[in-house]
């Protein structure tokens, strides 16, 4: 194969990866790992730093346009970047011991964690009454809902920084956004609305990123051949997956993506136990 | 006074950070994009690289100067990894926005933890952590 093939075939791989994780909600740059060593046998550190690229340019773009709307907590994000961005570096350096097969067994589980978070019941609840912390932090905050601002109030906020901690030691470890745990921090631990969770998770991802980004770089993970077409693909099937969200209700299509992402899971795993990474 | 206040409240430096986010993300995929076209004109049609063993990139493209030695000669791959710099850059600008809109507001908490995060990103590019 030469390379104009290659590429272009990335490319359009790129293209469905960051369409099938914006319709999902996973993020693009899980669903190139995949794609990366699976299909095109690229080894796991090249598809880890591509991967980390393609997730930056998604979590960067998506972010602006939530911050528009006024739904993401900048105050919360910031506060909890402090975790996600220490368990990034720790997770970065960790990876350099870690052999490659380990790495994709937990990319598969954490790949599977990830696609039941997305499918499970959301709960839209607004705390009344916060944690002390969350006053003294002035984490607590207000969004626009069709029926009006609506105010909420933080709890649990040590449970939801230290779930923060692993999401960042994961995100730098395989080279995610690592967006469901993000959510599970914020909706399962500190009781914040659904859309806050989501948006400020986003928000988050690209610091995260960055953080064991710059590690991976400097390793020689990011491979100029492979990151040109991820990069350019996951931003161009986001795009087109925001668009495509505004006029269907993918709920029956994220059922069907989450099985079919939870077989390439087990893929990874399978082959990570046979040692063929 | 009051119109200065307005202009630096809290959802203007969101407004801000969210255009220096976009701003980001679309001049690192053009620079990508360029480098990706004059890439493939120049090296299309040789075959693949064996990407299935890990050697690592060389030091023109781990290092700033690498990479900036690189795009003087127009050398297509310094130009997509420049764009990939870009795009690291962005978030890590964007914190530094923020920690000027905490500090103009005068939130001296978030102004401390703004800059454990950045603290945290400035240590994990120049600490040595090349392993």
């Amino acid at each position: 194969m030469n390379i104009l093939i290659f590429s272009l075939i990335l490319l359009a791989g790129a293209y469905v990866a960051g369409l099938l994780g914006s319709l999902t909600g996973l993020g693009g740059g899980v669903v190139v790992i995949p794609l990366l060593t699976l299909v095109f046998h690229v080894d796991i550190r090249y598809a880890i730093g591509a991967a980390l690229l393609a997730s930056i340019a998604n979590s960067s773009g998506a972010a602006s346009a939530y911050i528009k709307e006024g739904i993401t907590n900048v105050r919360l994000g910031m506060f909890l970047e402090i975790a996600t961005t220490l368990g990034a570096v720790g997770g970065a350096l960790i990876a350099v011991f870690t052999p490659t097969n380990t790495i994709a067994v937990l990319f598969g589980v954490v790949l599977i964690f990830s696609a039941l978070m997305t499918v499970r019941k959301k709960h839209e609840h607004a705390l009344q009454e916060g944690s002390r912390l969350s006053y003294v932090l002035k984490l607590n905050g207000s969004y626009p809902t069709p029926q009006g601002e609506v105010s909420y109030k933080l709890t649990n906020i040590g449970g939801g920084f230290s779930i923060m901690l692993l999401a960042g030691v994961l995100s730098g470890l395989l080279g995610i956004g690592s967006g469901a745990l993000k959510v599970l921090a914020m909706d399962g631990a500190m009781k914040i609305p659904f859309k806050v969770s989501t948006t400020t998770s986003n928000f988050m991802i690209g610091v995260t990123a960055a953080a064991s980004a710059v590690v991976y770089l400097q390793r020689g993970y990011i491979d100029p051949g492979i990151a040109f077409p991820v990069v350019l693909g996951v931003l161009g099937g986001a795009f087109t997956g925001a668009r495509l969200l505004t006029v269907l209700n993918p709920k029956t299509l994220r059922y069907i993506f989450c099985v079919a992402i939870s077989f390439v899971a087990l893929e990874m795993i399978y082959n990570g136990l046979h040692h063929q990474f | 006074m009051k119109l200065i206040r307005k202009l630096t409240g809290d959802r203007d430096i969101a407004l801000f950070v969210g255009q220096v986010l976009r701003t980001g993300v679309i001049s690192a995929s053009a620079i990508a994009f360029v480098g990706g076209v004059m890439y493939l004109s120049r090296h299309g049609a040789d075959s693949m690289p064996d990407y299935s063993t890990f050697t690592g990139e060389g030091k023109e493209y781990t290092t700033f100067s690498g990479i900036f030695r690189g795009l003087a000669t127009f050398k297509p791959s310094a130009v997509i990894q420049f764009g990939a710099l870009i795009l690291l850059a962005t978030p890590i600008l964007r914190v530094f926005f923020s920690l000027v809109g905490f500090a103009v507001e005068k939130d001296r908490l978030y102004v401390v933890i703004t800059l454990i995060v950045l603290g945290i990103i400035l240590f994990s590019m120049f600490g040595g952590l090349k392993v």
